[in-house]
């Protein structure tokens, strides 16, 4: 089954900071429920916006939040220490938000991760910048689901972020997320791929049908995560009727479903 | 001074080849090309830099612009007397330590250059010395500093106060951006400017010429 992890609850949007800040506890749970009841798989905890505040922020999001939800969460920082305290007050196996190959990030996030039973996005970015060829992003992630699977994490647990970069500054761009992540599944048998969706339609107009039409190529390539907005019906109805083309829907079921409640419409 | 109406139209469609050919028909003749320069391209930049800021015109389109821009400023320049070619002023850009992404710096990058800055990019992960080194190196007046991630904007406080300690905080006007910063974190900071985008930047910069 495709899993969204709902990227909403990051204080880098205004009115998540304000609720933050004024400590308004009923906003942040209301959007957590919408987000769940839309379909969200993870709900993402960022708290990284209020420089000097994360970790009071982090800790007070983490109450709220499962307050309302029973989904498990995604914890979103490069702090060890932030993640330490987030990891002892989850009641679910979270989601961590993420190790890179970056070495100051990487020499920072091992010694957390060792020993803990989380899943981890990983990202295929290292000290040279983003990649900038398929063979970039596929040797990234063998380097690192190497070095992951050497600390014991499951390939099962392990998923994989190719880094999806704009179209509009390079039009390889949408192919090598694609032709990455088709290897990465075949290459790394086990592992999930994820990413940051919307990043492919940064600097175009009408970016949610780049994002809907991009997310169905990806899924046939055997993307089988995003960290999106799991309100956005539009790309919610895709997921759904994607996994169904893809024969992840016994007898057609969960599309049907959709369909009823009126949340995928023509 | 003739009517040059072709040439800006073509270069603000990013159509290099046809705009290649205008120039060269109006350097046949006799057109300045110093004039051409300042008085028909670079304002015609300042176009797509104001259209991108306002939404009308995107990334590929001002990339196509900037592509047809460098052809035309490479066959003018050769031709331009002393003085004509001088900078609108100097800038040192990068994105701060800590931080590998470059694809909003690269956009303000060639949109300084474009509107004729001399610009010097440093690259990504820039640590604040060596901010301070370029700035002493070229002599700049401009700085452009560019994060990301929100782990990174506090490398942009201290990339400016580390610019205050060197003493060159009076030579130098700070721009910064990137997508967690806005107005208000660039006015905490100390940074002169705040710009969203590539267009507004390359404006920002301009003002402070004045």
């Amino acid at each position: 089954m495709f899993e969204v992890i709902g990227e909403r609850i990051n204080t880098t949007f205004k009115k998540v900071k304000a609720a933050v800040i004024d400590r308004d506890g009923a906003y942040i749970q209301d959007d957590v429920q919408k987000q769940e009841a839309s379909g969200a798989t993870y709900i993402d905890v960022n708290a990284g916006a209020r420089i000097g505040h994360e970790k009071e922020d982090m800790e007070w999001l983490l109450k709220v939040v499962q307050e309302a939800t029973t989904l498990p969460l995604c914890l979103d920082s490069p702090d060890p220490e932030v993640l330490e305290m987030a990891y002892s007050m989850v009641n679910t196996t979270p989601m961590v938000n993420s190790i890179s190959l970056e070495k100051d990030r990487f020499e920072a996030m091992m010694p957390f991760l060792k020993g803990k039973e989380c899943k981890i996005i990983a990202l295929c970015m290292d000290d040279s910048g983003m990649p900038k060829t398929v063979d970039d992003i596929v040797n990234r992630a063998k380097s690192i689901v190497g070095e992951l699977e050497a600390i014991g994490f499951k390939r099962q647990n392990i998923y994989v972020d190719p880094l999806i970069q704009p179209m509009s500054v390079d039009g390889n761009n949408g192919m090598m997320a694609m032709d990455a992540v088709k290897a990465i599944m075949t290459e790394l048998e086990g592992v999930h791929t994820t990413g940051g969706l919307s990043n492919i339609s940064y600097g175009l107009p009408q970016r949610k049908i780049i994002n809907r039409i991009f997310l169905a190529m990806m899924m046939k390539q055997g993307f089988d995560s995003a960290i999106m907005d799991p309100l956005d019906n539009e790309i919610m109805a895709v997921v759904k009727t994607a996994d169904m083309l893809k024969g992840n829907d016994n007898f057609c079921m969960n599309f049907l479903k959709g369909v009823r409640a009126g949340t995928i419409k023509a | 001074m003739e009517d040059h109406t072709q040439i800006t139209e073509t270069l603000i469609q990013g159509d290099d080849e046809k705009l290649i050919i205008l120039v060269q028909e109006a350097l046949d003749s006799g057109a300045n090309p110093g004039k051409l320069l300042n008085h028909v391209l670079i304002p015609a930049m300042d176009v797509i830099g104001e259209r991108m800021e306002s939404g009308e015109m995107f990334i590929p389109e001002v990339l196509m612009g900037a592509r047809a821009m460098g052809l035309a400023v490479e066959m003018l320049k050769p031709l331009l007397g002393d003085g004509e070619s001088s900078s609108a002023g100097k800038v040192i850009i990068g994105t701060v330590k800590g931080d590998l992404h470059d694809i909003g710096k690269n956009l303000v990058s060639m949109m300084m250059e474009s509107a004729g800055f001399e610009v010097t990019d440093l690259g990504v992960d820039i640590a604040p010395e060596n901010f301070i080194a370029a700035i002493k190196d070229q002599n700049a007046t401009i700085v452009a500093l560019s994060a990301l991630l929100t782990t990174t904007m506090p490398m942009m406080k201290a990339t400016v106060e580390a610019i205050c300690e060197s003493g060159l905080r009076e030579q130098v006007k700070i721009i910064v951006g990137g997508a967690p910063v806005n107005q208000s974190f660039a006015d905490e900071i100390g940074a002169d400017g705040y710009a969203a985008d590539a267009g507004s930047a390359s404006k920002l910069a301009k003002s402070y010429l004045n």
